[in-house]
């Protein structure tokens, strides 16, 4: 099977007066149709940067110095501004944390859906209508016509989600990039939009990656697991696999901190300090301070090794 | 300290809070007859979903709102009683923990000041023993006490949790209110920062009422769990039941609800619809129109809160009709 999404060796650096920072600095994984990626990560770890890249979407003193981001076989890095703004929305969308700063508080929503289609198709008005009321359905949005008049402060938060779910669908994309879009919602209206995001890649056929800091949330979506720290993918893998046996130490002590894994009212096992500035990197393994195993060899970059089927690591003292 | 002998360390007596809205005849109703009672060296989780009232509870628990209607009592005494002078200790032995270590921490003072101005205003230590007693704090908190002179801004979000624990310890407080107290943090430092507090539950004898949305963190550190729904308590029972035996069928929808890491690629059967607007509640149980086992009374009545099994209060309809 050809891959949907072929990253590798994508580095983003910002070139800052402080000096560079590198926000993903040698990142590499595919996607295949139907596939959903989980990028899970700490704040400031890469993975919102990751997504950007994959979208043609990183802004001045940011650039994308090296690698390669192949959507079915055809080349993004270097493309024009013109021929992104073609892809986006089109072939490529993205769902961010906050619905309210995606839509415009002061157009109709089906001002906002219609022109998302037009933009990238020549049908007529009653057409594009038709098929932002058929996205609406599919997102499971009850009366959609009504929805589609409204102004999203009419909406409430989760409703908003849908609709903002529903415009990146609504020209069938094969790679959904969606960047914590749940974090802002209540429980039971995030179980409602998981249900709803499974369903829709199984139907759909899209790719999808969800970059999240919530490993809980992952477990139960992803077909496979992207573990970064400090602007690198630190492993990689199968969901069940680098779950149930992690073999990065990070991996393991984020699982470990997890409340659910531990015994109520006891200390839960904690990663000790915390995650070092990007800018202050040096060439060896960036965990190493808050590592438990850290030792000879740390100081020198960890390259990346299969230690297994579908499985890629980023460390020369791992757990297995 | 006097007291009533046996009563709880805190008590609410079916409190209510109104708050009138602007261009609206009708006041949102954030806290219907709430009774809760927190004991010494107990800690109280509370969850629930955003606009559940929650939050309120937690600013009435430590005064910084008044109800509407209802009593509190601190050990068995009446808040009103307490006002006077003689009784400062009583007045600082609740104190809050909020949610954003960015927003509640003035940025233009340094932590020496931010954790030593109350108590020195309080009369609990002389000025000139202020740096001494913020460096024991700063210490107890896990920080080096060194950083005293700095501000808030030099400081990660989790060290910025630790000096809004160690403002809130420094007036001696029995009783933390701690708001989404670790929500804003990452997960490595969500762990260090409910260690600290289950550690200074020990050392320190502390009661909580720990305020989250996240059932997971609630387990963890909680004695007794409350859930609330549009301003009511539905279910009130100890953690470790509460979880395994989830008897009100919001609670039994949370629980299923919440991602779990053990969980792989499980098909989501969620709950439909979403919260009824405060404004405007469903009249009888708050949660029928969403309830997927909700009869014609649940429409009408308001379910009390009842014990279900020792230690275990539901308020649901449906226990009339399993229990003959």
């Amino acid at each position: 099977m050809s891959a949907v999404l072929a990253v590798n060796g994508l580095r983003t650096h910002f070139f800052t007066r402080g000096g560079v920072v590198k926000a993903v600095d040698d990142v590499s994984f595919s996607l295949e149709r139907g596939e959903v990626m989980g990028l899970v990560g700490e704040s400031g770890c890469g993975k919102s940067m990751t997504g950007y890249s994959l979208m043609g979407l990183v802004d001045e003193p940011g650039r994308i110095v090296a690698g390669s981001i192949r959507l079915d076989g055809r080349e993004l890095v270097g493309l024009e501004a013109d021929a992104w703004r073609r892809l986006r929305g089109e072939r490529i969308a993205m769902i961010f944390q906050d619905p309210m700063m995606t839509l415009n508080p002061v157009l109709r929503i089906d001002t906002q859906m219609v022109e998302a289609v037009l933009a990238h198709h020549r049908v007529s008005r009653a057409c594009a209508l038709q098929r932002c009321r058929e996205a609406l359905a599919w997102v499971g949005i009850p009366a959609p016509d009504e929805r589609l008049r409204a102004y999203p402060h009419q909406l409430s938060g989760g409703m908003r989600q849908r609709v903002a779910i529903a415009i990146a669908l609504v020209n069938r994309p094969a790679l959904v990039i969606a960047d914590e879009p749940t974090t802002a919602l209540d429980v039971t209206i995030q179980g409602q939009i998981l249900f709803e995001m499974q369903r829709l890649c199984r139907e759909s056929g899209a790719a999808l990656i969800w970059i999240t800091h919530d490993l809980s949330v992952v477990a139960g979506l992803a077909d496979t697991l992207c573990v970064m720290y400090a602007g690198r993918i630190v492993e990689s893998g199968p969901v069940d696999a680098v779950l149930d046996a992690p073999l990065h130490p990070y991996t393991s002590g984020l699982l470990g901190s997890i409340p659910s894994r531990n015994v109520p009212g006891r200390p839960l096992s904690q990663i000790p300090g915390s995650a070092p500035p990007l800018d202050r990197l040096d060439a060896g393994c960036a965990f190493r301070e808050r590592c438990a195993r850290a030792g000879d060899g740390c100081h020198i970059a960890p390259s990346v090794t299969n230690p297994a089927a579908a499985r890629t690591l980023r460390c020369v003292r791992p757990l297995r | 300290m006097s007291g009533v002998a046996d009563s709880p360390l805190l008590e609410l007596r079916s409190i209510h809070k109104r708050f009138a809205v602007p261009g609206h005849r009708a006041a949102v109703h954030a806290l219907d007859d709430v009774t809760l009672a927190v004991h010494d060296r107990e800690v109280v989780g509370l969850v629930g979903e955003s606009g559940c009232g929650k939050s309120t509870l937690g600013r009435i628990v430590c005064r910084l709102l008044e109800p509407s209607a209802g009593e509190r009592y601190w050990r068995g005494r009446p808040y009103a009683e307490l006002e006077a002078r003689a009784h400062r200790a009583e007045r600082l032995a609740v104190q809050m923990v909020f949610q954003d270590p960015y927003a509640s921490l003035n940025p233009r003072m340094r932590v020496a000041r931010i954790v030593g101005e109350a108590p020195v205003v309080h009369g609990l230590v002389p000025r000139a023993q202020s740096d001494e007693y913020v460096a024991e704090l700063l210490r107890r908190v896990g920080l080096d006490a060194s950083l005293m002179r700095r501000f808030p801004h030099q400081f990660s979000g989790g060290q910025r949790s630790r000096i809004g624990i160690a403002r809130a310890l420094a007036v001696r407080p029995r009783f933390l209110v701690c708001d989404e107290a670790v929500a804003a943090l990452d997960v490595s430092i969500q762990a260090q920062v409910l260690n600290l507090f289950i550690r200074l539950r020990e050392e320190l004898g502390l009661a909580y009422l720990f305020i989250s949305h996240d059932l997971g963190v609630v387990r963890h550190v909680s004695d007794r769990v409350i859930v609330m729904y549009l301003g009511r308590i539905v279910e009130s029972a100890p953690a470790a039941e509460l979880y395994e035996r989830p008897n009100h069928p919001y609670t039994q929808a949370l629980i299923l609800d919440v991602p779990h890491i053990e969980a792989r690629r499980r098909r989501y059967t969620p709950i439909r619809g979403e919260i009824a607007s405060p404004l405007a509640p469903p009249a009888g149980c708050h949660f029928h129109p969403r309830c997927p086992r909700a009869f014609a009374r649940c429409r009408e009545e308001r379910p009390p809160l009842r014990e279900v099994a020792p230690g275990h209060h539901s308020a649901c309809h449906l226990n009339d009709i399993r229990s003959p």
